[in-house]
């Protein structure tokens, strides 16, 4: 059975035209309180879903229910006194804020149109499990009008990364305005019911391609598409990729990115930068970039050879920019050397499929480029993120370099923590070519749980998607040749569920820290923390209601991205989102999506995240290198002759091999010769003082033995 | 065990031991008594020599050959014991005594040597190899080891060397020492004469030199023109690496004539060394690639090059202008860094890779876990390493500074040294080397006021085998036999010289040391063999050192007396493929052929790439692209202008208008749709 088209058509709000051409500025725009339009809300929240008779009894499973149980204090309702009061945040002065864009919500279809009903992810194993859905329901106060910006979410758990606790949480103008018992709040406030269930932060998905196009192929899954999946996964937040092709301006390619991105993204959005070909002239844009734009993180390859790739002195002198303008270097890592040497073997063995790739991208040059990275910025001293970790030896690597102090952070991914690459050798062609990522998804199937182990201690911290779809179609591009296959596969939306059902459900992780690698690690790193990834007043309200008893299966007739094969196809994951709220309004509620395309806002992150640079700044302090004070060594000195072809290019020159013992005639021959102009070694200072033979007077005791 | 010595005489019987020494690893170490050698245990160690030589036919007449060819270069000098001792380059009068050594040479009668041609017979010593140590005599005639076994009874005039029960050992080999590599316009004080001198000076009866061409320069010209100097010079057998300055095609021809003809089997290649000798990762993946089918050993210099000139533009930014910005501009982590790579790199090409100058503790440990996970990696600690380490960089002193400068650098961490001879202990390191490269002081001071111009290296040919032995036979940390094994066995095997050298059987070069456990030296510059003003372990006091030193069957060292004869050593030529590094590499290369997987072709939609060639050029599979595998034409007529209609299983693909749909006529089976 197949679904009817669900190309979603959008039925915009004047309103929110209007608001469309409406140019933001930037930065620390107070919230105006104006009210907002509620109109269409109100008929949203008419239907309800009063099925309150169980609803004791799965309180009761609740608080055993995670596998490590946080909490010491008492009863189900009774947290600490005061414990949520210092989550209160000066918030002005964290984070730079934008105007809030205020539109009223599109329903795709609502009742009638059956499109987010069969656009879901959500499947059903039977029809028991339907009614344990049904705990939260969300109400109008007593049919007063419902104030579409005003939400309370009453009776569940709160779960930051720290701890977790119960309370109600009001929220009004997209923000959290307070959190505690018994809140006094406004008549005709929403009610969203979260007895029993968990309420998280919005995840924050770190690593996504809705807008990268790959050999000329625009990802099927654009902003739009991708982040409506993103927000039907309990992700409210995602940090997109801009790749900067060789000689393109930085700027510019971030303000397409960005305009593209604030008239089609549903959700919160921020930037990452590729950078494909790093020279000192990029200096400026960066600069503007890091300090005007809120763009505190960049991207370097080392893969992709002849095409993205930077070599060692790149990355170096790169890391030391960054370093200085206070932001993250990101790599993707890959020894992309070995890469095309493989490839080009393998394609002469006649191997044109999509195993192809996963052997010539074998794990041990991913694990050779992270150590490289992490080499690299250890000298340079700047924090390093490695994207898209796919094996087991490179997590490792990061784990090591972690314990011996390297600010270095490690992002799994979905499908590195869900899958196992064993269907590149899948007879299916189109199956195999879906799986096609860089690095590839390893063929260990041991490599999900170790990542997910490594991800609960913390040696990883970051969960992210890298999420970047291709059709069948634009894959078999390469069906021919598997260098030609477009790279990338889903994720954005199956994320937190897989991270919930691989660690949380089996004991590995506890809630807490779940959110931590899901949502408050990111934010942290990239500088929007406590702004996102936190619940606390003053933060945005991105929240997530969590049932983690829910299952859902995976599968491309059901999810929301336009692609035909989800490489998770067939999964069951435990825990799913089941309401979630972006900027204060409700986006996913009972399996319906109603979103506006273009009400994302862009997020601004400012340089020098806390996180990362304190440690960074007190070891710049530290790494202050001391020459050794000596007198000046006077003894004799073997006499160089300096020959027009043998001017020293580096440390160690060669000369004529052939020994030649110096002599008064042979300077006459040399008297004449002057080096004229730059030389390879001008940074060299003494050259034309190093023909120093011993004083008349005797040698000083300077070279005697000690 | 007259039995025994029945079969040394009959040389039909010598193929049944081929297999004997190679299934007889380290790793078979049994314990016997103190006094009991196994029955027969020895015999095994006779030696189908000629198996094993390269380019000769029998193991005697190539090394007559060579005396010969001494002999036409103009040395006059007969190279019978007796004249030996009298030629003009010993620095020790002609009279041997013995006496503190413990190890006496007597006469079994009152009888003159000449015309008894190298005839020796070491009796009352300790065997000590690799894999057992047995007591046991041993009879040398022709400067071989005729035979191995108890009591054996001197016939008439034969020299007697009373060992009183010390250990005989196989002679040292270095595989890492640069006599004669230039740097600008000079070269090493230590030239072959010299060198090879402080090598047998300290137990050491062969050394591996490096041939280091020019960049642009002809890799066998290089390699003659060393052959030539050693021939002339050196005083202990030796064998060279060439190493690569360049990669590129020219370079392949002479490789593979190097190894075919010149019994050359080991190249080094240089991760360092920025715009000099640097190689990308390309052109390493290219060089192993060719180098393995040659069946060569791989050495690499493993640092990064590109971080290291970056920091030394820093370093010198700053103001450090002394010998203490080496080890700043060369730290640690960048050597290991580089280690890592060059193992990715080898276990890629399935090629061992052997890494020259483990300096530091982390790189020692990158080659322990590689090997864990079975690659075919060797690591060489150098007698700097294991003995001292880098503090001395930041000496008041700017000559004892400077002399310590070598890439890579000495760690500074006090704790290296006996980490690395723990490694070395437990097997995860496997040879010692010294990367002897002495300069004077004046030499090192061309770069006194910029330390990337300090010419680097270090002195460390002659303490080599004392301070493994003090460090860690001494400290209990080693046993004699894995003693044996990285001063001199393991490098035999891997540079294929097994067992002609790094062993003391029947058949194998009488390259034989009298170890003393108990002499304790101070080393001091005063007292050393090498021309170097300095010494870098000044001071240090070493436990263990050779009380006799038979090179070639000759007594070149005794009582602290060294008398050498000036172009005596030989080129020993190697056979690729040394059975140590390849055979495992040999079954990998059956084992590793990937396969792909055969399925029906694609039929289903293809996206149209609107601009084909824009995107192609830069990639980096442009080279080999698919149209050698799957001629386009045919596919091109099938894709005329047939066009997918009605609903489709994509429909919901917002693109559908740009697709050009492809499909061809009368369908494929629906191979797309299979799990």
């Amino acid at each position: 059975m197949f679904a009817p088209p669900t190309w979603p058509r959008f039925h915009l709000l004047l309103s929110h035209l209007s608001d469309k051409g409406f140019s933001q500025p930037l930065f620390f725009l107070l919230i105006s309180s104006s009210s907002p339009i509620r109109s269409l809300v109100s008929s949203m929240s008419e239907r309800r879903f009063c099925q309150e008779d169980d609803c004791s009894s799965l309180l009761s499973r609740l608080g055993s229910d995670s596998p490590r149980p946080r909490m010491k204090f008492g009863g189900m309702f009774c947290n600490v006194e005061g414990a949520f009061e210092n989550k209160t945040l000066n918030f002005e002065s964290f984070s730079p804020q934008t105007q809030r864009r205020r539109t009223a919500p599109t329903q795709t279809g609502g009742q009638d149109g059956g499109d987010a009903a069969t656009g879901r992810t959500m499947v059903f194993p039977s029809g028991t499990t339907r009614e344990s859905y049904g705990k939260r329901e969300v109400q109008s106060a007593a049919g007063k009008e419902v104030l579409g910006d005003r939400l309370i979410i009453k009776g569940g758990k709160i779960v930051n990364d720290d701890q977790s606790f119960y309370a109600d949480i009001y929220i009004e103008d997209g923000t959290v305005r307070q959190i505690g018992e018994n809140l006094i709040i406004p008549p005709g406030v929403k009610t969203v019911d979260a007895y029993g269930q968990l309420v998280i932060p919005g995840g924050i998905d770190a690593n996504t391609n809705l807008h990268v196009p790959q050999k000329g192929l625009n990802p099927a899954d654009d902003f739009y598409q991708g982040t409506r999946a993103a927000l039907c996964g309990g992700t409210t937040t995602i940090i997109d990729h801009v790749l900067v092709e060789p000689g393109v301006s930085l700027l510019s390619a971030f303000d397409q990115s960005r305009e593209t991105a604030e008239q089609r993204a549903c959700c919160d959005f921020s930037f990452h930068l590729d950078i494909t070909r790093w020279h000192e002239g990029l200096y400026e844009e960066l600069e503007t970039l890091v300090k005007d734009q809120g763009v505190n993180s960049f991207l370097f390859f080392m893969a992709y050879k002849d095409k993205y790739q930077s070599s060692d002195s790149q990355l170096y002198e790169a890391f030391g920019v960054l370093r200085d303008l206070g932001a993250i270097a990101q790599v993707h890592a890959e020894n992309g050397d070995i890469i095309d040497e493989e490839q080009k073997k393998l394609l002469s063995l006649g191997i044109t499929g999509p195993e192809g790739h996963v052997l010539s991208h074998p794990e041990e040059v991913e694990t050779e480029a992270v150590y490289r990275a992490i080499t690299i910025a250890k000298q340079a001293n700047c924090p390093l993120y490695i994207t898209k970790v796919m094996s087991k030896s490179a997590a490792d690597v990061i784990a090591k370099a972690r314990k011996k102090g390297i600010v270095v952070y490690g992002e799994p991914i979905t499908a590195s923590l869900a899958t196992d690459g064993s269907q590149y050798w899948s007879k299916d062609w189109a199956t195999a070519a879906a799986f096609v990522m860089s690095p590839p998804i390893n063929p260990d199937p041991s490599t999900p749980q170790y990542l997910t182990s490594l991800l609960a201690c913390g040696d990883l911290q970051v969960t992210s998607s890298a999420q970047a779809s291709f059709s069948t179609a634009q894959k078999a591009v390469g069906k021919d040749d598997f260098t030609l296959i477009p790279e990338g596969t889903n994720g954005i939306e199956e994320r937190l569920s897989v991270v919930w059902d691989r660690a949380v459900s089996t004991g590995k992780m506890d809630e807490n820290e779940f959110v931590a690698v899901t949502s408050t690690n990111a934010a942290k790193l990239f500088n929007i923390y406590p702004r996102k990834g936190r619940i606390a007043v003053g933060s945005d309200a991105d929240i997530v209601i969590w049932n983690p008893k829910e299952m859902k299966t995976v599968s491309a007739t059901t999810h929301n991205l336009t692609v035909e094969v989800n490489i998770l196809e067939g999964l069951e994951f435990r825990g799913v989102p089941t309401v979630v709220i972006s900027g204060g309004q409700v986006v996913v509620e009972d399996g319906k999506l109603s979103v506006t395309e273009g009400s994302g806002r862009f997020v601004p992150r400012k340089a020098f995240p806390d996180f990362v640079y304190r440690r960074i700044k007190a070891r710049s302090k530290m790494a202050e290198a001391r020459g050794v004070p000596r007198g000046n060594y006077d003894g004799p000195v073997h006499d160089v002759i300096s020959m027009t072809k043998s001017v020293p290019p580096t440390p160690t020159t060669r000369g004529p091999t052939c020994p030649k013992i110096v002599t008064g005639p042979r300077n006459l021959h040399q008297s004449g010769f002057t080096l004229a102009g730059a030389q390879i070694d001008d940074h060299i200072p003494r050259r034309s003082t190093q023909r120093i033979v011993a004083p008349p007077g005797g040698r000083s005791n300077i070279t005697s033995l000690s | 065990m007259s039995d025994c010595r029945r079969q040394w005489n009959r040389e039909d019987e010598l193929p049944v031991y081929l297999a004997g020494p190679i299934s007889s690893g380290p790793n078979q170490r049994k314990s016997y008594g103190m006094f009991s050698s196994v029955e027969g245990a020895f015999d095994s160690k006779t030696i189908d020599f000629d198996s094993y030589a390269v380019g000769r036919k029998g193991s005697r007449t190539p090394r007559s050959r060579s005396r010969e060819r001494i002999l036409d270069s103009g040395d006059p000098v007969e190279k019978t014991p007796g004249d030996a001792r009298e030629g003009s380059q010993t620095n020790s009068t002609g009279e041997i005594d013995g006496t503190g050594t413990g190890a006496e040479v007597q006469f079994a009668e009152e009888e003159n040597l000449p015309g008894k041609d190298g005839r020796l017979l070491i009796k009352g010593g300790r065997v000590v190899n690799d894999d057992q140590s047995f007591y046991a005599d041993v009879f040398i005639e022709d400067g071989l080891i005729m035979q191995v076994g108890e009591n054996l009874v001197a016939p008439a005039g034969v020299k007697v060397i009373e060992a009183n029960g010390r250990m005989i050992i196989p002679g040292g080999i270095d595989v890492n020492t640069c006599l004669m590599k230039p740097y600008l316009d000079t070269q090493p004080v230590d030239d072959f004469l010299q060198g090879t001198k402080a090598a047998l000076a300290g137990g050491t009866t062969m050394i591996i030199d490096h041939v280091t061409p020019q960049p642009e320069g002809s890799l066998l010209e290089a390699f003659e023109r060393w052959q030539e100097a050693a021939d002339k010079k050196a005083c202990c057998d030796y064998s060279l690496h060439v190493d690569i300055p360049k990669w590129n095609e020219t370079v392949k021809d002479e490789l593979e004539m190097l190894v075919q003809d010149k019994g050359v089997n080991s190249f080094q290649v240089f991760m360092a060394y920025n715009d000099l000798y640097q190689m990308t990762d390309s052109e390493l993946y290219a060089a192993l690639s060719f180098l393995k089918e040659l069946g060569a050993v791989v050495l690499v210099h493993a640092e990064n090059g590109d971080l290291v000139a970056k920091e030394q533009r820093k370093i010198l930014g700053m103001g450090i202008t002394g010998p203490e910005g080496h080890p700043l501009s060369h730290p640690e982590e960048l050597e290991a860094e580089a280690v890592f790579r060059a193992i990715t790199l080898g276990n890629r090409v399935n090629c061992p890779v052997y890494i020259t100058k483990v300096m530091s503790k982390s790189a020692a440990d990158t080659i322990a876990q590689a090997r864990r996970k079975g690659s075919v990696v060797f690591g060489e600690p150098i007698t700097a390493s294991l003995a001292t380490d880098g503090s001395h960089y930041w000496s008041k002193n700017w000559a004892k500074a400077a002399a310590y400068v070598t890439s890579p650098p000495l760690s500074p961490d006090p704790t290296t040294l006996d980490h690395l001879h723990t490694l070395l202990a437990c097997g995860d390191l496997q040879v010692v080397g010294s990367s002897h490269c002495a300069y004077s002081t004046s030499q090192k001071a061309i770069g006194r006021d910029d330390f990337t111009l300090i010419p680097e290296g270090v002195n460390g040919v002659e303490e080599r085998m004392g301070f493994v032995w003090d460090k860690a036979v001494a400290m209990g940390k080693m046993d004699e036999n894995q003693f044996v094994a990285v001063t001199s066995t393991n490098a035999a095997k891997i540079f294929n010289l097994y067992p002609r050298k790094g062993r003391i059987a029947a058949g194998s070069d009488a390259d034989i040391v009298i170890w003393d456990p108990d002499s304790v030296k101070t080393i001091t510059a005063k007292l050393q063999q090498s021309a170097a003003e300095y010494n870098i372990f000044e001071g240090l006091e070493c436990r263990g050192g050779p009380a006799l030193v038979l090179s070639q069957g000759q007594i070149v060292y005794e009582g602290g007396k060294l008398q050498v004869q000036q172009g005596t050593g030989r080129f020993i030529p190697r056979k690729p493929f040394p059975d140590f590094a390849y055979q495992r590499v040999k079954f990998r290369n059956q084992v590793k052929n990937s396969q792909g997987v055969t399925r029906g072709m694609y039929d289903g939609p293809v996206y149209e790439v609107p601009s084909m060639p824009k995107y192609i050029t830069p990639s980096p599979s442009a080279k080999t692209s698919p149209t050698s595998h799957q001629p386009p034409p045919i596919r091109n007529l099938h894709q005329s202008n047939f066009s997918l209609s009605g609903a489709q299983i994509d429909d919901n693909v917002p693109r559908r208008s740009g697709h050009r749909i492809v499909a061809p006529p009368g369908g494929r089976s629906n191979i797309t749709s299979l799990g």
